[in-house]
């Protein structure tokens, strides 16, 4: 396979970039211990206050990296699309199959809508991880 | 070659399909599975795929993390970018299919097991290994599925980038380590669940 260190006309990816792929991380991380204390817990309640401030912050987290994304000025959006698009099948797939195993597991109330939340977050986080650090590296022209 | 560009091989080398449709029935065989474990709790399946499901995950990771990673980290870049763009779009199918086999049917059986108890002698455990899982999904999902996934559409464009090749890569490298690392732990943490 060819392959060249020579420097790129357009230098795509060694540009300087808004902290996207590590706002969306630390929001995982966060739905990810979250989700640790709700199994923790399971099947008895769990600490619901611990959990409802992961999920805030990581949510907080998510509005920020999307912000910054639709700031970006020159940025390969169709690459983005592409992979976000087919990397959210893949985990909003997951995340069904997660969701199915708390309902049918009987959790209820609070604790399911913060399950729900938590795995939506999963769910976008992952895709725009995934698809930003794709894409910073095309050329968007 | 490093260093070297050659255009008339560049533009006939072929497309890397990033994700191979062709394992996308298999995906969707697991997937019906797991679900009807789940919804019947039926134990025989709900075991068949943590057991298989985990041994795999720990294989690969293992191997990947401790046998492939340090010949990779050997090798040029060019026969990185060569390996990879073989390698890495099997991974992108065969594991996440694997975690979710594991992950959705194990917590069922720790369920059935009573294990999930707090009562539990084997609750502490359990507890250790979601920790285990946590890191191994967190460094999974935040840094290697990315590097692999734009390693591969590096190695798509006419003329690849090879040093940019290589920083993707050598993340492979290391979290490949960490997770085999992990996998360790989680090891422990099974034979020793098994065994009580």
């Amino acid at each position: 396979m060819s392959t060249t260190n020579a420097p790129h006309p357009v230098a795509a990816g060694d540009r300087p970039m808004p902290p996207v792929a590590w706002l969306s991380s630390v929001a995982l991380c966060l739905v990810i211990v979250g989700g640790i204390v709700l199994a923790s817990d399971a099947p008895r309640a769990a600490p619901l206050g611990l959990v409802t401030a992961f999920l805030i912050v990581a949510i907080a987290l998510m509005v920020m990296a999307a912000g910054m994304l639709v700031r970006i000025k020159e940025f390969a959006w169709a690459t983005f699309g592409v992979v976000f698009k087919w990397a959210l099948l893949a985990y909003v797939v997951v995340s069904g199959m997660i969701e199915f195993a708390f309902v049918h597991d009987h959790t209820r109330g609070s604790s399911l809508v913060l399950v729900t939340l938590m795995l939506t977050v999963f769910a976008l986080s992952v895709p725009t991880t995934i698809a930003f650090t794709t894409a910073r590296f095309v050329d968007p022209t | 070659m490093v260093g070297a560009t050659i255009p008339s091989q560049a533009h006939v080398r072929q497309k890397i399909q990033v994700v191979p449709l062709a394992g996308l029935p298999v995906v969707a065989v697991a997937v019906v599975f797991v679900a009807l474990s789940i919804g019947f709790n039926w134990r025989w399946g709900l075991m068949f795929n943590h057991v298989v499901g985990g041994g795999l995950w720990t294989g690969i990771d293992l191997f990947v993390g401790f046998v492939i990673g340090p010949i990779l980290g050997g090798l040029s870049i060019p026969a990185r970018a060569e390996f990879a763009a073989r390698f890495m779009p099997k991974m992108v199918i065969i594991m996440p299919t694997v975690v979710m086999m594991t992950l959705a049917t194990g917590f069922q059986v720790a369920r059935q097991a009573g294990n999930l108890a707090a009562s539990s002698p084997n609750h502490a455990w359990l507890i250790v290994s979601f920790c285990v899982v946590g890191v191994m999904a967190a460094v999974a999902l935040s840094v290697l599925e990315p590097a692999n996934i734009a390693v591969l559409y590096e190695m798509n464009k006419p003329v690849p980038n090879g040093e940019r090749i290589g920083r993707l890569m050598k993340r492979f490298i290391y979290t490949a380590g960490i997770t085999g690392a992990m996998q360790i732990a989680t090891l422990i943490i099974m034979t020793r669940l098994g065994s009580r």
